[in-house]
């Protein structure tokens, strides 16, 4: 008897231990904003659905996640099962076979629901290799009370003309309102996000198709041009320090007439709780110079995508599934409000009326991303896809150096004709190094 | 003959020291003073007064357990200063009491790897953790951490032995002392305030590194360098936030300092007079 209570003992104690040891464990790195902490707030009905999978989350500033996550792909390191990745990673690492394929997911998933400018910046020969948890576009916010104030009307799809026009009335730098507010810090993902897509929008391009570095060329020269004048005349001090934070900060206080920035701003600049002039924002399209079809074809997708190292796949594709499905969607609804549910990835969000009268930036967004053509994103022939970057390896290295001496033009370090020289011998040294044209 | 200094002038030194100190201070007094505001009252500009809300440790604290990376920078820090005393106690000695003709290059050469930067050497070090299972894991840091600073540890332990007389070495030897009991009998009890020293330093270092803490962990050894890093956004504005983290994480170390700040200063500033 004393030994069949022993057996007993002993065979619960090994169910006991075996539970959590068959349980599979995800590590998800993710860059920390608010849709990724809302997240990782709302897994539970994920976790209740799937006992055996538990979540663990490690949290980087984007820079150094998009280090950490590509030392430890390139090494094989499979530390981490699902990562936060953007659009200019996914076919990098696609083609060399870092990720896995994605096209397998179930039906209920309804992939023909995704936005098809994202799904097609995410996707290599027809493949998703990673699911977008938010994607934006750019485009124009600006203040309606100033504007009026200032008897400027800013059209829906404005042209630079119109910009620098509304700019020059709606500055009074003495009350401390500038008329636009820029990005300016040097980095491939902060100046130069703005000025390559600046830059498409006045039919420039970064190469032509022989991958000669084109900083040389008049439209280059113009929209350099017109960005310094801008800033210079109308914009804040310190510009050259300023990138989305800052200005979404200067925005969010009403020191900012124009802002030209991400199309997810909309939804902070736009927060009572946060916004000084939340309900004095009007939306418009990215600015184009006349003559000149091309709205800068921003695009970004903050994806989840699963490493070729990951040792539990399955888990991994059950949970990017969920996490960017119409379900996970419907939960952020229901518990913070439609405003919050993550932007621009599916269709059917946009044709929500209660998403569309929750965010009046709805219809501005859908326009923005679905007009960015991210395969040709110069009105001149180029080789190289991508929309405010280039999809080369190189680029971050090389956007980099360029966007520190636009910085140095901006702070008045250099002249803005010496800056594009300097870039064009550091772009066209950079390019000979890494053995271009392949 | 000490010169006669007037009142005036200490007067005057006094303020001066007293301003480059809250100059030196400020960026951490001010993150304390904004840790205590809301998001809208860090943004809103410079501000000393803040409205002493709690949200931002609240909301720190819901996003991410605040103890399991403080135990690990705790193990970390300390775990890597004993193992590195362990193995700079005896390599200072050696130098200091027995010197050869190239114990001034040795030196030289350990202190040159710390002018090496740290990314030069990330993928090597960050296979060997793979392929040796130490990713992740506490015991890879402590001893990464041990190396990273053992040359500032071997350096400040010679500079500090020097100052110990000799003979008094040369006696416990003649009473019969083997060389063990002479480094641990003679040698460390006179040491005592410069190994102190010594070890208070090198924690602070150890708490404060963020390359190898943050490159080499994920879940299970990130230290607090790693919960500041996660709080830190392209994207949306969380500077009361950040500003919280931050707070929680230098404040050990911030306390600790406080109160050896007498012994770090006397053993960094030893032997600088003679």
């Amino acid at each position: 008897m004393i030994r069949a209570k022993h057996a007993l003992w002993g065979a619960c104690a090994v169910a006991a231990l075996a539970a959590p040891a068959m349980a599979e464990t995800l590590t998800i790195a993710t860059v920390n904003n608010g849709d990724m902490i809302t997240m990782q707030k709302l897994t539970k009905p994920f976790t209740d659905a799937n006992p055996d999978i538990q979540l663990e989350w490690v949290q980087l500033e984007e820079n150094i996640l998009r280090e950490r996550v590509t030392t430890d792909i390139a090494t094989s390191g499979g530390q981490y099962d699902v990562m936060t990745i953007g659009t200019y990673e996914v076919p990098l690492w696609a083609a060399q076979e870092w990720l896995l394929p994605l096209g397998d997911l179930p039906a209920e998933y309804d992939a023909d629901d995704l936005l098809p400018p994202v799904r097609d910046a995410l996707s290599v020969d027809g493949t998703l290799y990673a699911v977008p948890f938010y994607a934006e576009s750019a485009m124009v916010m600006y203040r309606t009370d100033l504007a009026e104030a200032a008897g400027v009307t800013i059209p829906d799809s404005p042209t630079w003309t119109d910009i620098k026009t509304a700019a020059e009335k709606m500055t009074n730098k003495d009350g401390e309102v500038y008329g636009i507010c820029l990005r300016g810090k040097p980095g491939w993902g902060e100046n130069m996000a703005f000025l390559t897509a600046m830059a498409n929008s006045y039919g420039a391009r970064w190469f032509d198709p022989e991958w000669k570095p084109q900083f040389d060329s008049a439209e280059w020269n113009e929209a350099l041009t017109d960005y310094l004048a801008l800033m210079t005349n109308y914009g804040p001090p310190g510009a050259s320090s300023n990138g989305f934070n800052e200005n979404l900060s200067l925005f969010q206080q009403g020191k900012c007439g124009i802002w030209i920035d991400a199309t997810v701003a909309a939804s902070f600049v736009t927060d009572p709780e946060n916004s000084t002039v939340a309900d004095k924002v009007g939306f418009a399209q990215f600015p184009n110079k006349e003559g000149v079809d091309n709205h800068g074809n921003w695009l970004w997708a903050w994806s989840l995508a699963i490493p070729a190292t990951s040792d539990a796949p399955d888990a991994a594709k059950k949970f990017v599934a969920w996490a960017t499905s119409k379900d996970y969607t419907n939960e952020v609804a229901a518990a913070n409000g439609w405003r919050a549910a993550p932007p621009g990835t599916r269709k059917s969000l946009y044709d929500n009326a209660e998403y569309q009268g929750a965010a009046p930036f709805a219809a501005m967004t859908l326009t923005a991303i679905e007009s960015a053509n991210t395969q040709k994103s110069s009105v001149q022939d180029i080789p190289y896809t991508g929309g405010q970057f280039v999809a080369i390896p190189e680029f971050q290295g090389i956007g980099t150096a360029v966007g520190q001496q636009f910085a140095a033009a901006l702070a008045g370090q250099m002249s803005g004709a010496d800056a594009l020289a300097a870039a064009q011998a550091t772009t066209t040294r950079e390019m000979a190094r890494a053995g271009y044209p392949k | 003959m000490a010169r006669a200094v007037s009142t005036k002038t200490k007067i005057g030194w006094t303020i001066a020291a007293w301003f480059v100190a809250l100059l030196i201070f400020f960026p951490i007094l001010y993150a304390i003073i904004t840790s205590f505001k809301t998001e809208n009252e860090a943004i809103a500009g410079f501000d000393l007064i803040p409205s002493f809300t709690l949200d931002s440790y609240r909301e720190v604290q819901s996003q991410y357990n605040y103890i399991r990376p403080f135990m690990n920078s705790v193990i970390i820090a300390v775990g890597s200063t004993v193992l590195a005393l362990i193995v700079a106690v005896p390599a200072a000695w050696a130098m200091a009491f027995s010197p050869t003709k190239r114990t001034k290059d040795i030196l030289m050469w350990m202190l040159s790897t710390k002018m090496m930067p740290a990314v030069a050497v990330l993928v090597p070090i960050y296979l060997i953790f793979l392929r040796t299972g130490l990713m992740d894991t506490r015991t890879g840091l402590v001893i990464v951490l041990m190396l990273m600073n053992l040359p500032i540890v071997v350096w400040m332990l010679y500079t500090y032995f020097r100052e110990i007389p000799g003979e008094i070495l040369e006696a416990a030897r003649m009473d019969g002392a083997t060389l063990s009991q002479e480094i641990v009998h003679v040698l460390t009890p006179m040491a005592v305030p410069g190994i102190a020293s010594t070890m208070l330093l090198n924690v602070i270092l150890a708490w404060n590194e963020a390359f190898w803490t943050i490159q080499l962990t994920t879940t299970n050894a990130a230290p607090l360098s790693a919960f500041i890093a996660s709080f830190s956004s392209p994207q949306g504005l969380f500077w009361a936030k950040l500003s919280a983290a931050s707070v929680m994480a230098i404040a050990p170390i911030l306390i600790m300092g406080w109160f050896s700040q007498k012994q770090l200063v006397r053993g960094l500033t030893f032997g600088a007079v003679k």
